[in-house]
């Protein structure tokens, strides 16, 4: 497998284009693996190339249902950042944002990573109050964050309602300079053409339909395309966690919900940042297209289906209009929604299980997509060494049964609310 | 837009309802010291994909709680009953 470079970009458009050898290898599934991944979405494909780069593991495959890129990975709002505040959470999603950093240069692979900044609003003197505070916590751990005031932010951010008639009125706004997003498929692509590189194969239209144990340990899963042996098995199927580990008689603290998200007609450059409103749950950036790219809140209910209801969509209108009434005139080109695995805490789980040699990575919430490069990273670890890395330590499934939640939110055991 | 036929006022639009999630799981009594069935009570859930029994409230009309049998995959309604009737149905069962 060649590397991509200018120099290749060059001779290829030379040919015109027409010989690009294939990202990946459309691997057949071999009888037994030293380690399976069930799941090739983001975290699965990151799980498998650490578990390749990292630990030298590259007797892998990575089994996908559907195709690469065809979940979550696609299908979120490319949102990256490490703004937490919960123990656990502050140096995970940083030790992310540090990997995103590198990430291009490290998987050989463009990931478009804009590190454009997040604006996270604020509407109340209280909340910049509680911006302030949660400014501080990330600058105690390294992490970089501002307060802008409201004369500040727009200088920065000229095209929100400043007017004293808005019905939510900004009083300034905490900034992450570092965050911003990245191009989700080009995460999938190039962790799975990494991967593969480094010998793991990606084994697409290959469900999972159950798992073979031998003495409270699993030695193998059984797919569509026969049985295939393991010497351990990684779960990264969030949003379908809990129907995956019920085959592994696992009960998990998770409801599936389904989150929308939207694109409009593509417009010249209108926001250059990610921005959060505070008031309720919506957040917007523009793509490199020209489309804005926005999400809010849960449908609320469970729902493995992935599509959403018209209330939701009523709700992030409105939210839309009431930080950028210019907003009004875009037209919707497309909608869709994912599944989201819901957690008790809205934290996720990246763990061992009650079967030896099972491993669980999942309970995203709404969240998974940033957290790519370290979930991966830190599941790899734990798969190698069958404990967790410090920085996956808090994620047990045990937490909820130890009472030591990771509850950022501080929502309470309603997954709905997280 | 999810239709619900609430038992009282008809059929209505769902966000005239307010979610309670999981309607099959059963609070232990208040006098229970085990604590594994309060940990499966207030945090493990079944989650299919398929029918599910759950609660809604119909807060913006006859204020019932109901027991919704729906299916998770496809959002369709299968069933609806009184949660007072459900719940009581459930305990004979």
């Amino acid at each position: 497998m060649k590397r991509y470079s200018a120099w290749k970009l060059f001779t290829h458009a030379l040919r015109g284009h027409k010989d690009w050898p294939e990202a990946w290898r459309a691997a057949e599934p071999k009888k037994h693996y030293d380690v399976v991944i069930v799941g090739g979405g983001g975290h699965g494909l990151a799980t498998a190339y650490y578990l390749a780069r990292n630990h030298g593991i590259t007797n892998v495959a990575v089994l996908e249902r559907g195709w690469i890129g065809g979940g979550n990975v696609g299908r979120n709002t490319t949102i990256v950042r490490s703004n937490y505040m919960i123990d656990g959470n502050t140096p995970f999603y940083e030790w992310s944002m540090k990997l995103w950093e590198g990430l291009s240069h490290d998987l050989n692979f463009n990931v478009m990573l804009s590190q454009r900044g997040h604006v996270m609003l604020a509407h109340s003197a209280d909340q910049m109050q509680a911006h302030v505070r949660r400014a501080n916590t990330m600058r105690a751990h390294g992490i970089d964050a501002e307060i802008l005031s409201r004369d500040e932010l727009r200088r920065e951010v000229p095209d929100l309602d400043y007017s004293d008639e808005a019905r939510f009125p900004i009083h300034g706004a905490i900034v992450q300079r570092r965050a911003g997003t990245a191009r989700h498929d080009a995460v999938a692509w190039g962790y799975a053409r990494a991967a593969d590189r480094l010998g793991v194969d990606i084994i697409e239209h290959c469900e999972v339909t159950g798992f073979v144990e031998e003495g409270g340990r699993v030695t193998g899963v059984e797919t569509t395309r026969g049985r295939i042996g393991a010497g351990a098995v990684g779960m990264a199927v969030a949003g379908h966690t809990s129907e995956l580990a019920r085959k592994a008689g696992l009960e998990l603290p998770i409801e599936s919900h389904v989150l929308q998200a939207f694109v409009t007609e593509g417009i010249k450059p209108l926001i250059d940042q990610v921005i959060v409103f505070g008031a309720g749950h919506f957040y917007i950036s523009q793509s490199d297209k020209g489309g804005l790219v926005f999400g809010g809140d849960l449908d609320g209910y469970n729902s493995y289906a992935q599509r959403g209801n018209l209330p939701v969509v009523h709700n992030v209108a409105e939210i839309a209009l009431a930080i950028a009434p210019h907003l009004s005139r875009l037209r919707l080109l497309r909608h869709w929604g994912g599944v989201m695995d819901m957690t008790m805490d809205g934290s996720p789980i990246i763990a061992r299980t009650p079967l030896d040699r099972l491993y669980l990575n999942g309970g995203w919430c709404y969240g998974g997509f940033k957290a790519t490069p370290a979930s991966g990273w830190t599941f790899a670890h734990t798969i190698a060494h069958d404990a967790p890395h410090e920085l996956n330590a808090p994620f047990t499934l045990d937490r909820f049964r130890e009472g030591v939640q990771i509850d950022e939110g501080g929502s309470g055991p309603v997954p709905g609310h997280h | 837009m999810l239709r619900i036929p609430c038992p009282f006022c008809g059929e209505r639009d769902h966000a005239e309802f307010s979610y309670g999630g999981d309607a099959r799981v059963q609070r232990p009594a208040l006098d229970d010291r085990s604590e594994e069935r309060w940990y499966r009570y207030v945090f493990l859930r079944d989650n299919p994909r398929g029918p599910h029994r759950e609660f809604w409230q119909h807060v913006g009309g006859c204020r019932a709680w109901l027991v919704v049998e729906r299916d998770t995959g496809n959002h369709e309604i299968l069933d609806v009953r009184f949660a007072a009737d459900a719940m009581k149905e459930a305990q004979c069962e």
